[in-house]
């Protein structure tokens, strides 16, 4: 299941022998590959986002390195643009954040070495956002256990580079890309989404959790802004557990 | 705007509403990951509310999109949407192939209806 077609380096033979080699491995995999393109696209409407709000180029280019999360980007740069108080810019970016835990927690055991690493494991933390948590998912399963971390170390630097890039260009140049195209190219991140959850899905309650997380979100969306995606991540996580369990 | 009035031209609050707000909750599943059984019953739960939390935010930036795609309509929206699910099954579960399907067809859609 884990060998969708993604060409090109994507499809390198699986990393073996020493961490240095797991690390480009895991960065080569993801820089030529879907949700890299995703990525891009969308820190291209994130740059853009930041120059109209009139955030220099050096505040975007900040965020996108020490939040690298992108809809936590949006969030803050659009509350600070409508004027919010730093307090309130906060809490709206803490609760679209609390959605990192729970992925951070699922992913932390997968990248148990034979060695604690407390320093590395805080920066695999740091580079938990949903394209490296979904292509953990899919790959890190099959490697050896001592190489798993470099290659999740790898695949997070390859993120925040297409980041950094798609910020800068769509700071720079976003201006000139008619509108269309820019609708198609943020289009693609649900896409990526939904269809990555579907490629990794293992089990009943995969399956479940994903079909009650897509119908829960608009209800709760419109009945308990702020925190619809928390409750849509407890109420349908957690029918989607019992249906799971039930035989 | 007055976030910019920190001392540090902006990069003080940024810092603290940016990383410190995201962050905390990376640092707090890193504490309670390294405690947990990959095969024990809570770690599936966990993954159960992370898997349904991804999900929440596809339909999200579909029905509520931000941006340009705010601009396109609903219905080619959904419409495009189930397209890029159809070439993803039909091209035998090919990501790239769903993926950038989906995207041609909302354009196409797009300058049809125009």
């Amino acid at each position: 299941m884990a060998q969708e077609g993604e060409g090109g380096v994507a499809n390198a033979p699986l990393p073996d022998g020493s961490p240095g080699r797991a690390f480009v491995q895991g960065l080569l995999r993801l820089i030529v590959s879907v949700p890299a393109l995703v990525l891009l696209s969308t820190s291209l409407g994130f740059g853009a986002l930041a120059r109209d709000g009139g955030f220099s180029f050096a505040h975007a280019t900040f965020l996108a390195v020490i939040v690298f999360a992108l809809p936590n980007q949006v969030v803050l740069i659009d509350q600070l643009a409508r004027g919010a108080t730093l307090a309130g810019a906060a809490l709206a970016v803490t609760l679209t954040a609390v959605r990192l835990m729970p992925m951070t927690v699922t992913l932390v055991p997968m990248l148990r070495g034979s060695r604690r690493r407390p320093l590395l494991e805080i920066l695999a933390a740091h580079f938990v956002a949903i394209s490296t948590w979904i292509e953990g998912n899919r790959r890190l399963p099959a490697l050896p256990q001592d190489l798993r971390l470099p290659f999740h170390l790898g695949g997070g630097s390859a993120v925040a580079l297409m980041m950094v890039a798609g910020t800068v260009a769509g700071y720079t140049l976003v201006a000139g890309i008619p509108a269309i195209v820019t609708a198609a190219l943020l289009f693609m991140t649900p896409l990526y989404f939904v269809l990555s959850l579907m490629a990794t899905s293992r089990s009943r309650m995969d399956i479940a959790a994903i079909v009650l997380g897509c119908s829960l979100s608009p209800v709760l969306f419109l009945l308990a802004p702020g925190v619809d995606l928390l409750g849509t991540g407890l109420i349908g996580g957690t029918l989607a557990y019992v249906i799971g369990r039930r035989r | 705007m007055a976030f910019l009035d920190d001392g540090t031209g902006g990069f003080l609050s940024l810092f603290l509403a940016g990383f410190v707000a995201t962050e905390m909750w990376r640092w707090l599943g890193l504490a309670v990951g390294s405690r947990l059984d990959v095969a024990g019953e809570p770690f599936q739960w966990v993954r159960a509310v992370a898997t349904a939390l991804v999900a929440g935010m596809v339909t999200r930036m579909l029905i509520f999109p931000a941006g340009a795609l705010a601009g396109i309509s609903m219905g080619v929206r959904i419409g495009a949407f189930a397209g890029g699910l159809a070439v993803y099954f039909l091209a035998r579960r090919n990501l790239v192939a769903g993926v950038v399907g989906g995207a041609a067809l909302l354009v196409a859609a797009q300058l049809i209806s125009r």
